[in-house]
C-alpha cells in the first residue's frame, strides 16, 4: 500500500503507452493505406460510441446481454453449487456425476449452439442455456474440490465439540469451501461472458452485444464493432474487479480464510 | 498380504471401469427412452443407434476424419503462433523494463475481452476462412501465455541471477541456464491455459468464419438440413479430441511441471 512511487510509475507508463498506441493507430488509419471503413479513426469510434449510448440502443444491447448472462449464470449456481458440495460429501453421487462431467467438460459450450437452436429455436433460451453449460462446470468442480479440501482436523474437532450435521455444514464446511466457491464464481463468470458473446453471434436475435458486433460486420461498420468491443471489455472488467473483488474482500479476506490457507 | 495385492488391484480396476461406465449407460438408456417415447420429433431427437450409425458412416466415408484433421491443424497452427509470440513477449516483458512498460497496459486491456468478440473484426480485416480463424485462435490464446511467462521470469530468484553473474555467466548462459529453467513451470502453465482457451473458442470461430472443413462448421452446417444425428456425432468427436488433449497433452505437461518443481526443491 505504501509503494506509491511504484503505483505512480504504473499509472504514468499506462498513460504513455496508451497514448503512443493510439497515436500509432491514428496515423495508420489516416495514412490511407487501409480502407477507411475497415480502420476507422479514433474520433469516429468515440463519436459512434457516444451516439449509441445517447440514443439508448447500447443500453438495450447491454441489458439484453446482461439478462441472458445472469439467467444462465444463476441457473449454473443453483444447480452446480449444491451438486458440487453434495458430491464432495456423498461418495455415490460423486461416482455418478464425475464421469459424466469429465466427458462433457472438454466440449466447448459453443459446440452445442446449433443443437440447441434446433431444439429450442433462435433466441434467449439458447443463449441462456449455453451460458449455463459454460458456467456449470467451473462452479461444480470448484465446489467439489473445495469441500474435499476442507481440513479433516476441523471436521473432527467440530464433531468432537458436539457439532451436529447442520452446524458442521454451516460453520465449518461452507466457510472452509468459500475461497474455492469464489474462485468458481469468478471462472464461471469469465466463461459465461465468452459464451454469451459467441452464442449471441450464432443464435442471432435482435439485441445483445454479441449480435450487434456480428451484425456490424455485414455493413462494414468497424466503428460500431470497436465501440461495442470497448463496452464488452468494460463490463467484463467491472465484474471482475468490482463484483468479485469486493465479494472476496467482504467474505474470504474478512474471515481470514486466505491467510489461513497460505500458512 | 503381499500376494493378494495384485489380485485386489485387478479387481478394483474392473470395478473402476464398471463404476465409470454406469452413468453413461443410465444416461444412454434415459435418452433412448425419451427418443422412442415420441415426445420430440425423431429428426430433432435421434435415438442413440442413429447417432452411432451416423458416426460410423461418416468415419468410414472419411468425412469426419477430414473435418477433425482440419480442426486439429487449425488448433495447432494458432497455438504454435501463440506459443512463439507469447513466450517471446513474456520473456521480453520480464527482462526489460521498457518492454514491460509498453506491453503490460496493452495486454491488460486486451485480455479481459472475450476472444470471440474480436472475431467479426478479424473477419473484416482478414476475410472469411482459414487465415482469420488461425490468427484469431493465436491472438486469443497468446494472452495467458504472455501473462504466465512474464510472471515466471519475474519469479526467478534474484539471488540465482546475481550468483550466476558473479560466477561469470554471460547473458546467453544466464538466460539458458537460469532464467529459462526457473521460469519453465510458469511457462508450461501458460501454454496449458493457452491451449485450453484456443480449444474453447476454435469451434465457435469455425462456425463464424465459414471454413470449408472443420468440426465446428460440420455441426453448424448440419443445422440447415436438420441433421441432428450428424451434429451429435460431431460433438462426440469434439469430446474425444478434447479428452485426448486433456489426457495426452495437459496431463503430460502437468507431470513434467511437477518433476521440474521437484527438481528445483
Amino acid at each position: 500500500m505504501t509503494a506509491s512511487p511504484e503505483r505512480w510509475r504504473m499509472v504514468r507508463r499506462t498513460v504513455v503507452t496508451l497514448l503512443a498506441a493510439a497515436a500509432l493507430y491514428e496515423a495508420a488509419a489516416r495514412s490511407g493505406i487501409f480502407p477507411a471503413v475497415l480502420v476507422p479513426t479514433l474520433p469516429k469510434v468515440a463519436r459512434t460510441l457516444v451516439n449509441l449510448v445517447q440514443d439508448g440502443t447500447m443500453l438495450w444491447h447491454v441489458s439484453y446481454t446482461l439478462a441472458r448472462v445472469m439467467c444462465g449464470f444463476a441457473l449454473a449456481i443453483v444447480v452446480g453449487l449444491p451438486l458440487g458440495i453434495l458430491m464432495g460429501r456423498i461418495r455415490a453421487l460423486e461416482n455418478f456425476v464425475m464421469p459424466l462431467a469429465s466427458a462433457l467438460m472438454p466440449i466447448p459450450s459453443l459446440a452445442w449452439v446449433p443443437v440447441f437452436i434446433l431444439w429450442f429455436g433462435l433466441g434467449d433460451i439458447v443463449t441462456a442455456l449455453i451460458v449455463f453449460y459454460a458456467a456449470m462446470f467451473p462452479m461444480l468442480l470448484n465446489a467439489w474440490t473445495g469441500v474435499r479440501a476442507v481440513n479433516p482436523i476441523w471436521l473432527r474437532a467440530a464433531g468432537a465439540m458436539g457439532a451436529g450435521e447442520g452446524a458442521l455444514f454451516r460453520k465449518v464446511i461452507i466457510p472452509g469451501t468459500l475461497p474455492f466457491i469464489i474462485t468458481g464464481l469468478r471462472q464461471a463468470f469469465q466463461r459465461s461472458w465468452i459464451a454469451v458473446i459467441g452464442a449471441e453471434m450464432l443464435a442471432a436475435s435482435d439485441w445483445g452485444l454479441g449480435w450487434v458486433i456480428f451484425d456490424a460486420k455485414e455493413f462494414l461498420n468497424a466503428d460500431v464493432m470497436m465501440a461495442s468491443l470497448i463496452v464488452i471489455g468494460g463490463i467484463g472488467y467491472a465484474f471482475e474487479r468490482l463484483v468479485f473483488g469486493s465479494l472476496e474482500r467482504i467474505t474470504v479476506l474478512r474471515w481470514g480464510m486466505v491467510q489461513a490457507a497460505k500458512s | 498380504m503381499k500376494a493378494q495385492v495384485p489380485v485386489a488391484q485387478h479387481e478394483s480396476r474392473l470395478r473402476v471401469i464398471a463404476r465409470n461406465a454406469l452413468p453413461f449407460v443410465v444416461v444412454a438408456a434415459a435418452w433412448e427412452a425419451l427418443a422412442y417415447a415420441g415426445v420430440f420429433p425423431a429428426r430433432l431427437f435421434p435415438p442413440v443407434e442413429t447417432v452411432a450409425a451416423a458416426l460410423v458412416r461418416l468415419t468410414v466415408a472419411g468425412i469426419l476424419p477430414h473435418h477433425a484433421l482440419d480442426t486439429v491443424l487449425r488448433l495447432s497452427g494458432g497455438f504454435i503462433l501463440a506459443a512463439i509470440a507469447g513466450v517471446a513477449v513474456g520473456i521480453a516483458m520480464g527482462r526489460w523494463r521498457l518492454a514491460e512498460d509498453v506491453f503490460l497496459p496493452l495486454v491488460s486491456i486486451g485480455a479481459p475481452i472475450p476472444g470471440l468478440a474480436y472475431a467479426p473484426l478479424f473477419l473484416l480485416w482478414f476475410g472469411l476462412g482459414n487465415l482469420s480463424a488461425v490468427l484469431l485462435v493465436g491472438f486469443v490464446s497468446a494472452f495467458p501465455i504472455i501473462f504466465n511467462t512474464w510472471t515466471g521470469v519475474k519469479a526467478v530468484k534474484e539471488v540465482w541471477v546475481r550468483s550466476a553473474q558473479a560466477m561469470g555467466a554471460d547473458n546467453r548462459r544466464l538466460f539458458r541456464h537460469i532464467i529459462l529453467p526457473g521460469a519453465l513451470p510458469y511457462i508450461l502453465t501458460g501454454l496449458r491455459l493457452g491451449l485450453a482457451q484456443a480449444w474453447r473458442i476454435l469451434v465457435g470461430v469455425e462456425m463464424l468464419a465459414a471454413v470449408p472443413w472443420g468440426l465446428g462448421w460440420l455441426i453448424f452446417g448440419s443445422r440447415e438440413f436438420l441433421n441432428t444425428d450428424v451434429m451429435l456425432a460431431g460433438i462426440i468427436v469434439i469430446a474425444i479430441i478434447g479428452l485426448a488433449l486433456e489426457k495426452l497433452v495437459f496431463q503430460r505437461i502437468e507431470d513434467f511441471t511437477i518433476v521440474r518443481w521437484g527438481m528445483m526443491k
